[in-house]
């Protein structure tokens, strides 16, 4: 197991240099950079200026070179400063010498997009277990087909149009939920618990769809694995031995069929920081989507390398915690892992 | 438990209707907007001090020194924070801001500035000619990462006689140098002489001159301004200014629906179709349009065949409806422009008159250029070549819709065009710079200052300068430099109303609209100037006030 | 088509995905109007039996747009997952069959494309390729392809220490007869169903890039771009944004019956009850 868990540490190594390598390039390739956004594209910005800011940034060097500038920076872990947002750190704060801290754009969007990520796993789990449960017992009958039927329009329905539909319904025509944002105005004001139940309130629509939409996968993934479990030989065995049927499906049944999910959420880690794009710019939260998909657009590439290295390396932690909590909850595959 | 059945029946009806009570209070109550239609927007209150305007931009300040940010919401934030030697007034003339007057030597190479007396900054230092050298100094200094030091690198001496008195000398006159100090903010050397000006937390907490200063900045979030005391153009009437950043406009418009914004810019659609049919939010909301500062065009690659040829460039510039442009982009919200400067101001001239829609006129040019349908497939040739090109434009509703309808008109005439919209990036980079484009469809801003030297200039021609059209006319070259070096308005205006006619002539780019500026702001907010003066309705907002009667419940008051 | 008769779900399926394929087909008999027409006089009309849909900001017919949207839309679908599974076939097999270096080289690809977001991936390859449907449907077929890769390497891995394949193989079948006539066809099942799924997923896709701007350009008409050009009059023109909304959730809708209950139907323990 052991063996096992250094190599897997030790190919970390080279997929992390592949994936900034590969990154790196991808970005440097796709046309324009730092100084050629929509913005400065004004007369009154020389080309002389702009030739001046790319030397600045170091955008002149060959690709290679800029890499190598890139790695050494990194090697101290040092994640630089924006391009774009008035050298902003990337990633955490940094003090200058009048003592006047200077928060880090990851550092302020990361604990956003976690909550939310994290209030919408719960909700999807809290939600699809019970649906996914009920849909293998019920088999092939009326409550199943609803189920799978309503999983799925959450699934299909275009995520963006029900976010507007219900910011109409919800915010404009009767003012139950905010709108946009996270706060509302006069949000400093409010006492502690006040304010942490403003923002919970910005938050119900944002993770209730965003919860919508992935019910489909979990809720079909434990309703197939009961499914699976409920037909195998040991259940049959501990059925015909009498075993009360409730024994049966949550003793036996529902703890085998739950093993894979360790799995799905193990790979689901990664997505944990990943935002989405479209729902931070629909209801204006401002978290790793929108800054990912801006820093793209403005080819802010200290931004772009800093999410990518850390995505990178919280999807292979993902990955192998993954495996390891599998094998460690199941000694059939532990056997199989170590092969 | 101890209720017997009579006072159960009793009590059902009573809970019933207090439920509904309470459901139709928490209506009311949610709502401190127009549902009660309790406050009638159309009273009249004398100007008082007091209140909050919320407004939305879609993007947030990269940071608030706008000489190194650029884009515009750092320009719009910032322009309430810091002053500029000279400013705009209503009518669009410079007017002086924290220069209470300037003088320009007979040899017109040297400008003095004449500080008002007794300038403050927001933290109470006194505002001195000082700070003015030392902003100078900052974006002109090489290591500051700012890409409009050009115009000021043209300054060989800045001197401060004394602290009210600053003065600069050029090597030659430069006529646009007055336009140029009324762009450039003018920052605090007390708090920055020992920092790096590209990275000092300075820029997200500054501390400036104007009627506001910076709060709260809530990153990605809102940046709230609240009135300086300090200020030093006299006090401005509503308290607070409030920006959220809502980058979906369709989310802005929701919340300014709901009222819980009070303006925001609008587009046509929203501004002609949505608001007529919706008497609930005229209740509450009024509509403001202004002069557009930007044109939209039609610029050909003048070093491809056979945009080359002037009868091909007329033809087209024939072929196109701007009308039909402005009707169905601009839902009529938008006037055709004959020149690059802004209808109705000084500098543009008055004589001019866009080319007409006349199909046949165009294709009488292109049959004069060799452009006939020799094989009768409905798209004309040459050389056995079909007449076909690509409309490149970037990502930009209005403008994918102008292309779509030029495409047309241009196939009514025998023209195959195909439209190819892009990222701005890969636009300005894989098209634009190294010149791989027939016909793009973009914009200008309608400068205030009628230098366009580096727009139309032959010498602009190198990738990444703004003559990517590759336009080149030695007697507009000779008209660019005379107006570079003219201070006298009336000659000047003379220069540029020349250099307009020939520009229309040579037809380099078709002037399709300018588009009208138009903006939704809540009734509460009382002193806007309607109909906008020329400088837009944005000239006065120190004077806008919110009436008591009117101000916006906020959370904290209940 | 018997097993489908006991999952109604995925005959719905089926009959929603075979009517809108028809209707995509049938387009240009049955539009009204040329979708492309633009009418400046007839902006934004509220559906009637003039305009069955409605128009759009420029005075085209909705309905006429959708039907020949839905071609678009479709074709993204196909093509993008066929790119895709083609890709996933080949690489999975050759990771599955060989093992060793090649599958451990194969899977930390898988490994690494899985980890950049696919966001990032299509923006870089569309700054390349400049956005043209066809290379909507490349670019997502090429981001796409690692579901594939592992599906088809796990169902060889397991297929391969099977009876009928391990005596195929002692009787001296060559690679290519194994995979071609023994391996491949006993994993098509879980293949299609997931490019089933997968077409799904990509309609879903090209809506999210029409909503960035990044997916069919004007004057091309898909669901993706009719929807997002609707949006922002979401409280006044609905028509604008609700038929491709219901389009797109109608057919997404569809493909995800029908390929879970392909699923359900091949699964031999989840169908026998």
């Amino acid at each position: 197991m052991l063996a096992y868990l250094l190599k897997r540490l030790l190919w970390m190594v080279p997929l992390l240099i592949g994936i900034s390598l590969i990154s790196f390039f991808i970005m440097h390739l796709a046309p324009g950079d730092i100084t050629t956004s929509e913005a400065s594209f004004n007369p009154k910005a020389s080309e002389e200026s702009r030739q001046k800011l790319r030397a600045l940034y170091n955008l002149d060097k060959p690709v290679i070179v800029q890499y190598g500038l890139w790695v050494k920076r990194m090697a101290t872990l040092d994640f630089g400063t924006s391009f774009a947002s008035h050298q902003r750190p990337v990633f955490w704060q940094t003090k200058d010498k009048d003592g006047n801290i200077t928060l880090g754009m990851i550092q302020e969007a990361l604990p956003i997009t976690l909550l939310i990520n994290l209030l919408s796993l719960g909700l999807i789990i809290s939600v699809a277990l019970p649906l996914g449960i009920i849909s293998a017992l019920k088999q092939n009958q009326l409550a199943d087909r609803s189920i799978t039927l309503f999983v799925f329009i959450g699934f299909a329905i275009p995520g963006f149009w029900l976010a507007l539909i219900l910011m109409y319904w919800t915010g404009v025509q009767h003012a139950w939920l905010p709108i946009s944002g996270l706060e509302s105005m006069g949000h400093e004001n409010l006492s502690g618990l006040g304010q942490v139940a403003d923002t919970l309130k910005h938050l119900i629509l944002p993770v209730s769809i965003s919860g919508l939409t992935g019910l489909a996968g979990i809720s079909l993934f434990v309703r197939n694995g009961m499914l699976d479990v409920l037909h195998q030989d040991y259940i049959t065995t501990a059925r015909s031995k009498g075993l009360n049927e409730n024994r049966v499906i949550y003793g036996h049944a529902l703890r085998n069929a739950l093993l894979p999910l360790i799995t799905i959420f193990g790979l689901s880690i990664p997505g944990l920081i990943g935002g989405s794009v479209i729902a931070e710019s629909i209801f204006a939260i401002p978290g790793m989507g929108k800054l990912f998909y801006d820093a793209v657009l403005m080819r802010d590439f200290p931004v772009i390398m800093g999410i990518l290295t850390i995505g990178a390396l919280l999807t292979m932690i993902g990955n192998l915690l993954a495996d390891v909590a599998y094998a460690w909850a199941d000694p059939r595959v532990r056997r199989g892992v170590i092969k | 438990m101890l209720l017997n059945i009579d006072q159960n029946r009793f009590l059902k009806p009573w809970l019933v209707l207090s439920f509904l009570m309470l459901i139709t209070a928490c209506e009311n109550s949610s709502s401190s907007r127009p549902s009660g239609h309790v406050t009638d927007f159309s009273q009249h209150y004398p100007a008082s001090n007091g209140g909050m305007l919320v407004d939305a931009m879609t993007g947030e300040p990269s940071g608030l020194i706008a000489m190194i940010a650029g884009e515009s919401a750092a320009s719009a934030i910032a322009g309430n924070i810091f002053n500029s030697l000279l400013k705009y007034d209503k009518n669009l003339d410079l007017t002086g801001e924290l220069a209470k007057s300037w003088d320009i030597s007979s040899d017109q190479r040297t400008i003095t500035f004449h500080l008002k007396p007794q300038l403050k900054w927001a933290d109470n230092q006194p505002l001195t000619s000082d700070d003015v050298l030392f902003t100078w100094q900052k974006v002109t200094d090489e290591k500051t990462r700012t890409p409009y030091g050009s115009d000021f690198k043209l300054v060989i001496k800045a001197e401060t006689p004394d602290a009210n008195t600053f003065k600069v000398t050029y090597a030659v006159p430069y006529a646009p140098a007055l336009d140029t100090w009324a762009g450039l903010h003018i920052l605090p050397k007390h708090l920055l002489k020992d920092q790096d000006i590209n990275t000092t937390a300075f820029s997200r907490n500054p501390v400036g001159s104007h009627y506001y200063k910076l709060d709260r900045w809530k990153n990605g979030q809102y940046l709230k301004l609240t009135r300086n005391n300090n200020a030093t153009q006299g006090q401005a009437r509503i308290d607070s200014l409030l920006s959220r950043i809502i980058p979906d406009k369709a989310s802005q418009f929701l919340e300014l629906s709901a009222d819980n914004i009070d303006s925001m810019g609008l587009n046509p659609i929203q501004y002609a179709r949505i608001f007529p049919a919706r008497p609930d939010l005229n209740h509450h909301i009024a509509l403001y349009k202004e002069l557009g500062n930007s044109y939209t065009y039609m610029g050909f690659n003048l070093k491809r065949k056979p945009f080359d040829d002037i009868r091909v460039r007329q033809a087209i510039n024939y072929a196109i409806d701007k009308q039909e442009i402005i009707d169905g982009v601009l839902l009529g919200l938008g006037e055709p422009v004959a020149s690059p400067y802004k209808p109705g101001t000084r500098w543009s001239n008055p004589a001019l008159k866009p080319y007409p829609y006349d199909p046949n006129k165009a294709r009488d040019l292109l049959k004069a250029a060799g452009y006939v349908d020799h094989d009768g497939d409905g798209i004309l040739d040459k050389d056995g070549k079909p007449f076909s090109f690509e409309i490149l434009t970037n990502q930009n509703k209005e403008r994918e819709m102008t292309a779509v309808l030029i495409q047309r008109r241009l196939k009514d005439i025998g023209i195959n065009a195909n439209i190819r919209v892009l990222e701005w990036a890969s636009f300005l980079g894989r098209f634009i710079k190294p010149k791989a484009f027939d016909v793009v469809v973009l914009g200008w801003g309608l400068s205030l200052d009628p230098d366009q030297y580096s727009i139309w200039h032959s010498s602009q021609q190198a990738p990444g300068q703004f003559n990517f059209i590759g336009y080149s006319n030695p007697q507009a070259d000779k008209l660019l430099e005379a107006g570079r070096i003219e201070l006298d308005p009336e000659k000047r205006m003379k220069i540029y109303h020349e250099f307009s006619k020939i520009l229309l002539d040579d037809s380099p780019v078709v002037y399709l609209s300018a588009g009208y500026g138009l903006s939704a702001i809540h009734k509460r907010i009382s002193g806007i100037s309607n109909p906008a003066p020329p400088a837009g309705i944005g000239h006065n907002t120190y004077e806008w006030y919110i009436p008591k009667a009117y101000a916006r419940n906020e959370i904290n008051e209940q | 088509m018997i097993t489908m008769r006991r999952h109604p779900l995925a005959m719905i399926g089926f009959i929603i995905i075979a009517s809108i394929l028809l209707l995509a087909l049938i387009a240009p008999w049955i539009a009204p109007y040329d979708p492309d027409a633009i009418n400046v006089k007839a902006i934004l009309l509220a559906p009637s039996h003039m305009h069955l849909m409605g128009t759009d900001g420029l005075g085209r017919d909705v309905f006429s747009r959708m039907l020949y949207g839905s071609r678009i839309s479709l074709l993204v679908g196909f093509v993008a997952v066929g790119i895709a599974t083609i890709i996933g076939i080949i690489l999975g097999a050759i990771a599955g069959f060989y093992r060793g270096w090649v599958d451990t080289l194969i899977m930390r690809i898988v490994d690494i494309m899985l980890s950049i977001p696919t966001f990032f991936l299509i923006l870089a390859v569309i700054a390349f390729l400049t956005p043209s449907i066809w290379n909507i449907m490349i670019v997502i077929g090429l981001t796409s392809w690692m579901g594939v890769t592992r599906l088809v390497r796990a169902e060889f891995l397991s297929l391969r220490q099977r009876e009928f394949v391990l005596a195929a193989q002692a009787l001296g079948a060559k690679d290519r007869r194994l995979i071609f006539t023994h391996l491949l066809p006993n994993s098509l099942t879980p293949i299609i169903v997931s490019s089933i799924l997968g077409i799904a997923s990509a309609v879903l896709v090209e809506s999210g890039l029409s909503f960035l701007g990044l997916g069919v350009q004007a004057p091309q008409a898909s669901w993706g771009n009719i929807l997002t050009d609707g949006k922002e009059y979401i409280q006044f023109a609905w028509w604008l944004s609700l038929f491709p909304g219901l389009a797109i959730l109608i057919t997404v809708l569809g493909y995800n019956l029908l390929g879970d209950g392909l699923r359900d139907a091949y699964n031999p323990r989840s169908s026998q009850h």
